[in-house]
């Protein structure tokens, strides 16, 4: 299936990926720009104009955003490459989160697990709210953009309407704002 | 444990759990329709709110351990979900119907994007689903920030969390290790 050369870049992707999946905390934007500095900085798999390349598409593209790595391991190493990319970034801390999910579905202790659901609580909608801020500030097409995702916020607010028909609708306004060359 | 579920129908409003075939296409449904990420968002919806096989409560429990653990957390919450609903089998069709379909999508996506951003409009529709897709992750934001108590101390550290990450750019690792114990700490001391 591969060669030695390939294996050793196999295994290369393996070891710079599986200690990042445990620095995602709180999604994955925390672990982007050490993504970046190893891969085009220290083992010079692509140039910096690929990168953000594969960052904007990743961006785009639907799903978790750290499926990044999967198309850098597949730029990179082609399909074994995206297969052990993914499996490096999101493997180890599956373990973790079912060990929990686990423990947490048994009776024992149910103080620190109380005091761990009502603690962690406010700390999660800061995140929350934190990330959707970042987000606002990164997204191109200014006051319209921030028009179409206060609007499609109110809407899932106060509406049981299906979130595809919202996002339908923000790509009919922008094509609509483009043709009226607004944005 | 699939059984067990169904045989408790003391609670009206709790439908049966769902079937294994049931549960991979709608996290591959979601995986798939979620631009611009706020996969949570589409989560709350789904199994909260559509079809009610978790309380309100036990999702944003669920979503704050996801949180707090390192790993993405949507692919956390896909776990944490399916683990709740059909116990180990769930929790592996949450972690490959959340992952390999759009992991599929954006090496198909890669492929293609030389020919795709050729046009403008291109950029411009996909501007136009992100910014409705900001909606999602703001709606959770906020239903979560409904959720806290009315009380100074948790609404303080939800407060103090925003401005540290967004404001203040302070790495989120240490961010939630400082605010999650003190808030933990608060609350199992109250919890006495």
């Amino acid at each position: 299936m591969s060669d030695n050369p390939h294996t050793s870049l196999l295994l290369s992707l393996l070891a710079v990926f599986a200690p990042l999946s445990l620095v995602t905390i709180g999604g994955g934007q925390s672990a982007i720009a050490d993504i970046n500095r190893q891969v085009v900085d220290v083992h010079q798999w692509m140039t910096q104009a690929q990168f953000v390349d594969a960052f904007a598409i990743s961006r785009m593209a639907p799903g978790p955003g750290s499926l990044l790595v999967t198309l850098i391991g597949w730029q990179v190493a082609g399909f074994w490459g995206a297969v052990v990319s993914t499996v490096a970034i999101f493997g180890p801390t599956t373990f973790l989160i079912y060990a929990v999910a686990h423990l947490w579905s048994r009776n024992s202790g149910a103080r620190w697990k109380r005091a761990l659901e009502t603690g962690l609580r406010p700390v999660a909608a800061g995140m929350i709210l934190a990330a959707t801020y970042v987000l606002l500030q990164a997204i191109d097409g200014g006051w319209f953009a921030r028009a179409v995702a206060f609007a499609s916020t109110a809407t899932l607010l106060w509406t049981r309407v299906n979130p595809l028909l919202l996002i339908g609708a923000g790509v009919a306004i922008f094509i609509a704002l483009h043709a009226m060359s607004l944005v | 444990m699939a059984a067990a579920r169904t045989l408790n129908m003391s609670e009206p409003e709790t439908p049966p759990a769902p079937s294994c075939s049931q549960l991979f296409w709608i996290f591959t449904r979601i995986a798939l329709t979620s631009f611009g990420g706020g996969l949570s968002g589409w989560l709350l919806r789904e199994f909260v709110q559509n079809r009610k096989w978790m309380t309100q409560e036990e999702f944003l429990n669920g979503l704050s351990i996801s949180q707090a653990l390192p790993g993405v957390n949507v692919k956390n919450m896909a776990v944490w979900i399916g683990y709740r609903l059909l116990g180990w089998r769930g929790a592996i069709i949450g972690f490959v119907g959340i992952i390999v379909p759009p992991a599929i999508v954006i090496v198909l996506l890669g492929t293609l994007f030389s020919s795709l951003s050729r046009y403008p409009l291109t950029h411009v529709a996909l501007t136009g689903a992100a910014a409705a897709a900001v909606g999602l992750s703001l709606s959770m934001g906020i239903t979560a920030a409904r959720a806290l108590p009315r009380n100074a101390f948790p609404i303080a550290i939800m407060a103090a969390t925003f401005v540290a990450v967004a404001l203040l750019h302070w790495p989120l690792f240490w961010v939630v290790l400082a605010a999650g114990f003190v808030s933990v700490a608060y609350a199992y001391a109250r919890a006495g």
